[in-house]
């Protein structure tokens, strides 16, 4: 037998709106029974990459295979195979909740339980109330559910945890590992680093339409190992600091500033004789791996767009 | 075929048949419909007062022909309430659902964008069926006499008129943005039905609208339905004219409808 296609396998994917080219000659694999984070600012083009592969949207250049599937060609095949969480909800307003989990069952020949599903999610409580009252981590949870209860092989999550509280966000995490765990695929897009960092098995970051970085979120970070971020008064000669210290020094904001390059105790020791030397007295100093967020940064820019 | 180890020929579907989606997303949509108010408002309530009021008050001095007020009344508020519901109430449901993104979510599920208009089509009769059988019950108990031989006919009319006008609420439900379209729904129904040949013939119209309103295909409805009920026949210049809006709307309304 073959090898069973991937989840997800992109080849240059271009989408156009109005001479802008939003999706830029885009590659991206997801892999089966995997977590792939789509990372990436906002107007990055996440959505409409995830877009592309549920046929909501035609490509105009490049290939898109879901599930080895054309998504427009054999749409009617990807749809029943294929659950979808919007980024907008897609929830009518003026229908209750469960009616609204119950009908979409109504799509699939064998639907989970939508009582049980409605359980898990913690849907019960306002299983009555009409869309249009429900908070919105509320309806994020029902989005959720609407995307699940087609037992799809592959789910695509745009931005699930937007707006959601602590408590929400982790129940719905939750269940993405859980969903993991029996084989489903999953394709989450997201600026939320930590989501990626603890959800994901492969982190695809998306700029500009395009892949500018890719992998194991552990494997992304351990190119650069360590970081050391201090704080002290603000406008210390960071030329000076970088020449003593022999690695890049850069005041991320007034007081703030963030060593980059190898950090040995060698480092840490030199930073406070240069500081002592010139009567700073350093408030905080830390060292650690760095985030995905500073490589997020790093790589995308920190100017807001 | 013995032997396959293809999985396609193992697995159980995983779709629910295509009858049974197309059912519940057109019972869902007549349930939405019949439930808000302001839909029932203008699909039932408005056309039912309008028979009534028409029919017992003589405060509206029309031309009847020589037929009695209800017999002459009752094609044309039928007319109308088609155009509500398949345009004014479908134009707006189908904007919103639009704007909330609830026709991209349906269209990712087994349903799908074909399976999604055909429960619309479905939907749009099914509360036809009840305009009908309200107006209808109440006409009736007001003593219409319908020409039997243009039952048939009529429901040819209403078949026809509601190609047209779902089309045009497609057209301008995928086009414009939701509040426009709760505008332009409500407005272009006024006019139609004050100006537009709907409740009175086209000839009887003041000025250049006794020879427009005929073309437009709310004149064509009503003068479709006055002709089966009234005289057992339907003008063929009627059908033509809601035939020719249906292919334009249509074919407008698959090209530019943006499910964005």
């Amino acid at each position: 037998m073959p090898p069973s296609p991937a989840a997800v396998e992109i080849r240059g994917l271009t989408k156009t709106y109005d001479g802008r080219a939003i999706v830029d000659g885009l590659d991206l694999t997801a892999r089966r029974g995997e977590v792939t984070a789509v990372l990436g600012p906002n107007g990055a083009g996440k959505t409409t990459t995830v877009e592309c592969c549920e046929g909501l949207r035609t490509p105009d250049g490049g290939t898109v295979r879901v599930l080895g599937l054309d998504p427009v060609v054999d749409s009617a095949l990807v749809r029943e195979r294929v659950g979808v969480m919007l980024q907008d909800g897609g929830l009518p307003t003026s229908v209750r909740a469960l009616e609204m989990l119950r009908h979409v069952s109504t799509m699939y020949a064998d639907p989970r339980d939508v009582a049980e599903l409605a359980d898990r999610l913690g849907l019960t409580s306002f299983a009555r109330t009409t869309v249009r009252r429900l908070s919105g981590g509320q309806r994020q949870r029902l989005a959720l559910a609407t995307a699940l209860v087609g037992r799809p092989e592959l789910v695509f999550l745009d931005e699930p945890s937007a707006g959601l509280d602590p408590q929400s966000r982790h129940a719905v995490w939750e269940l993405v590992r859980e969903l993991r765990e029996t084989g489903v695929s999953i394709v989450i897009t997201t600026h939320l680093m930590d989501e990626a960092e603890s959800l994901a098995d492969h982190v695809v970051i998306v700029d500009h339409g395009r892949v500018i970085a890719e992998g194991a979120p552990a494997t992304l970070l351990a190119s650069d190992s360590s970081t050391l971020t201090f704080t002290a008064r603000p406008a210390l000669e960071a030329v000076s600091l970088a020449a003593a210290l022999g690695a890049g020094v850069e005041e991320t904001s007034p007081g703030s500033y963030t060593v980059t390059g190898a950090v040995t105790p060698a480092t840490v020791s030199i930073l406070a004789r240069w500081c002592a030397d010139r009567g700073v007295l350093v408030h905080r100093l830390s060292t650690g791996r760095r985030t995905l967020e500073d490589l997020f940064l790093d790589l995308t820019g920190r100017s807001l767009r | 075929m013995t032997g396959t180890t293809g999985t396609a020929d193992i697995e159980p579907p995983r779709a629910a048949r295509p009858a049974r989606r197309i059912a519940s997303q057109a019972a869902f949509e007549t349930r939405m419909i019949l439930r808000n108010g302001e839909q029932l408002m203008v699909t039932v309530l408005l056309p039912a007062m309008l028979l009534v009021g028409l029919v017992v008050t003589s405060v509206v001095d029309l031309d009847t022909g020589g037929a009695s007020r209800v017999d002459f009344v009752t094609p044309g508020v039928l007319a109308l309430a088609v155009m509500s519901c398949a345009f004014t109430s479908q134009a707006i449901a189908t904007a919103f659902d639009r704007r909330n993104g609830v026709l991209r979510l349906l269209s990712t599920t087994p349903l799908g964008r074909g399976g999604l208009l055909a429960a619309k089509i479905v939907g749009v009769l099914a509360v036809e069926a009840v305009q009908v059988t309200v107006l209808a019950g109440t006409a009736l108990a007001l003593g219409w006499r319908p020409a039997a031989a243009g039952v048939p006919l009529a429901l040819v009319a209403l078949l026809l008129g509601t190609a047209a006008f779902t089309a045009l609420a497609m057209l301008v439900a995928g086009t414009l943005r939701a509040e426009g379209v709760l505008a332009v729904a409500n407005i272009l129904l006024v006019l139609l039905t004050v100006g537009g040949g709907v409740l009175t013939p086209p000839d009887q119209l003041p000025g250049v609208l006794a020879h427009v309103a005929g073309l437009l295909p709310s004149g064509a409805l009503g003068e479709a339905m006055r002709g089966a009920f009234l005289d057992g026949a339907v003008p063929w210049s009627a059908v033509v004219v809601l035939v020719v809006w249906t292919a334009v709307l249509g074919w407008a309304a698959a090209r530019f409808f943006r499910w964005h």
